[in-house]
């Protein structure tokens, strides 16, 4: 059941967002959850929202997909809606015996929502369109410069995409050692919580040491084909900046100009 | 000299309690001397605790000799700085295929050992594509190792040693934790080396079927090399080879049982196919 799990929401097509310097797509995600906090009035969410429309078109991923990862937030959408809604000081519009409903509560929940939705929107293209393995490469290449300031760079992203790697592995092992220890009466299933995180004691320790012995096995072999860290390593897909990411940087600053600028000016 | 040679070589763990105080020496490798020479096939063979993959570490320097020296085309492994010359020359396969694999695709996993060595990046694709080729994986370059049978993943695992030009691949029981299939699927690959790319083969290995193609055996017990020869050497001595906790080959006992009770056999049969003809059917 536990192998049904996929990590990250891969959606693989071929497309011109999916194509980009990963790079480009996580600056570009950055980005868009700045302008949403730079803008607001509703000309600015427009602007934002076009964009938004236009890259989910462009990557050729089904409209679906990015609404399911919303079902996660809904629960905190309707918090903030509701607390913005109800406690927010100011004009009334309608008053429900001591409750009573602002003009300004309104636009902040609204904001809230559509503040909210986007942002989890733009990140999914993100994940979407961009496997995690590309992901690291592109955090590595991005974090170089702190290299000087003696971040291990390498290691960091050597260590995600291991990690990256053994999920499904350890998620496997994990239903093995469950269907033992229910093959000999062990309860996960009954109880009260309590009861419940003690039972995943024996579940947890067996876990970790497999886990610490495949970590070793894996270092020697890592330096049975001669790794050695980041130095004099090559790239075997090295990323290099092409036509298209310069122009969607060019599409991205020009964005975030706009929204500056309808930011500070308009509404 | 041949490609990999050990003179007296010993190797001793020492075991500690929980404290850290010394309790014991365990002498895993004892005063064992070889001699490999360039495109041999050689099976290392033995029980469990005999020995043999310790000495299979020290050939790919993970482990060093307590004693003793071992050499890697004519370079010795307790040197510093041949350390990553050696490692490219003599490359390993593991037991396990999961804790080997480091790519989550396919065609980066084989890439990993060349990105190591500093290779430039069109020479890594060519790399690749050569070694998935030899294995037989070409076709399943893209997809993710979680999804392969074990056999698969284990012929990847090769593929990411030849990627690095090794003169000589040094396999750890590969298909202790495979099918009857995926050890058929290793094997093979492992002979189509052998053969084609003259690649040295070190096998290391507890089942008798696989040694039959080696040229050289070598039988270890407690830490010494108890018996060596060709398989049909080796094959022939079917009461020491019991005496050592080893089984042979079904076909080779049938033989020796039907000579022990009278029939007209040469020792050694070591297929199907032989006896077939030995017994003149």
């Amino acid at each position: 059941m536990l192998r049904d799990i996929t990590l990250g929401q891969y959606y693989r097509t071929d497309s011109l967002i999916h194509r980009l310097d990963p790079r480009v797509k996580l600056v570009g995600t950055l980005v868009f959850i700045i302008s949403l906090f730079v803008v607001d009035n509703f000309i600015g969410y427009i602007i934002a929202a076009l964009l938004l429309v236009w890259v989910i078109k462009l990557s050729k991923v089904p409209f679906r997909f990015m609404v399911r990862g919303m079902k996660a937030i809904v629960f905190l959408l309707l918090i903030a809606v509701i607390f913005n809604l109800f406690l927010t000081p100011g004009e009334a519009v309608f008053t429900v015996w001591k409750i009573q409903i602002t003009r300004e509560g309104i636009y902040l929940a609204a904001f809230m929502a559509i503040r909210l939705v986007f942002l989890l929107m733009g990140s999914s293209v993100m994940t979407l369109t961009t496997t995690p393995n590309q992901l690291t490469d592109g955090l590595e290449k991005l974090l170089n410069p702190l290299k000087k300031l003696k971040v291990p760079v390498h290691e960091i992203s050597m260590m995600m995409s291991i990690a990256l790697r053994f999920i499904p592995i350890l998620l496997e092992e994990t239903d093995k050692i469950m269907k033992a220890q229910i093959a000999r009466g062990a309860d996960f299933e009954s109880g009260n919580l309590i009861k419940k995180a003690k039972s995943l004691v024996p579940l947890l320790v067996p876990l970790f040491i497999s886990a610490f012995r495949r970590a070793n096995d894996l270092a020697t072999a890592m330096e049975a084909r001669c790794y050695r860290g980041g130095e004099h390593r090559t790239k075997m897909k090295p990323l290099i900046y092409q036509k298209n990411d310069r122009l969607a940087y060019a599409v991205l600053w020009g964005y975030l100009a706009v929204c500056i600028v309808v930011g500070r000016y308009a509404g | 000299m041949g490609i990999v040679k050990t003179k007296d070589l010993v190797f001793e763990y020492i075991r500690r309690d929980e404290e850290g105080n010394v309790e014991g020496i365990t002498r895993a490798v004892d005063e064992v001397t070889l001699d490999i020479e360039q495109g041999d096939f050689v099976a290392i063979l033995g029980h469990n605790g005999s020995g043999k993959s310790t000495l299979a570490k020290h050939i790919n320097a993970i482990l060093y000799p307590t004693e003793g020296t071992v050499w890697v085309d004519g370079m010795d492994t307790a040197k510093d700085e041949h350390l990553w010359d050696i490692r490219q020359k003599a490359g390993m396969v593991f037991q396990n295929p999961d804790n080997q694999i480091i790519g989550q695709v396919v065609e980066e996993d084989v890439g990993f050992g060349p990105e190591n060595l500093g290779v430039p990046t069109q020479e890594i694709w060519e790399r690749v594509e050569e070694s998935l080729k030899a294995v037989g994986m070409y076709e399943f370059r893209k997809h993710s190792p979680n999804k392969l049978s074990g056999g698969q993943k284990q012929r990847v695992s090769i593929a990411g040693v030849i990627a690095m030009h090794p003169k000589c691949i040094v396999l750890d029981e590969p298909t202790a934790m495979l099918d009857p299939n995926g050890r058929k699927e290793v094997i093979r690959a492992v002979r189509a080396l052998n053969d084609v790319e003259n690649i040295t083969v070190i096998l290391i290995t507890h089942y008798m079927e696989e040694i039959v193609h080696a040229n050289k055996v070598f039988v270890m017990d407690n830490g010494k090399v108890a018996m060596q020869g060709t398989p049909r050497e080796i094959f022939s001595q079917v009461e020491k080879l019991k005496s050592l906790r080893l089984d042979v080959p079904q076909v080779t006992l049938l033989a020796h049982e039907l000579r022990k009770s009278g029939l007209e056999l040469p020792e050694g049969i070591l297929t199907k196919e032989e006896l077939v003809k030995a017994l003149g059917l």
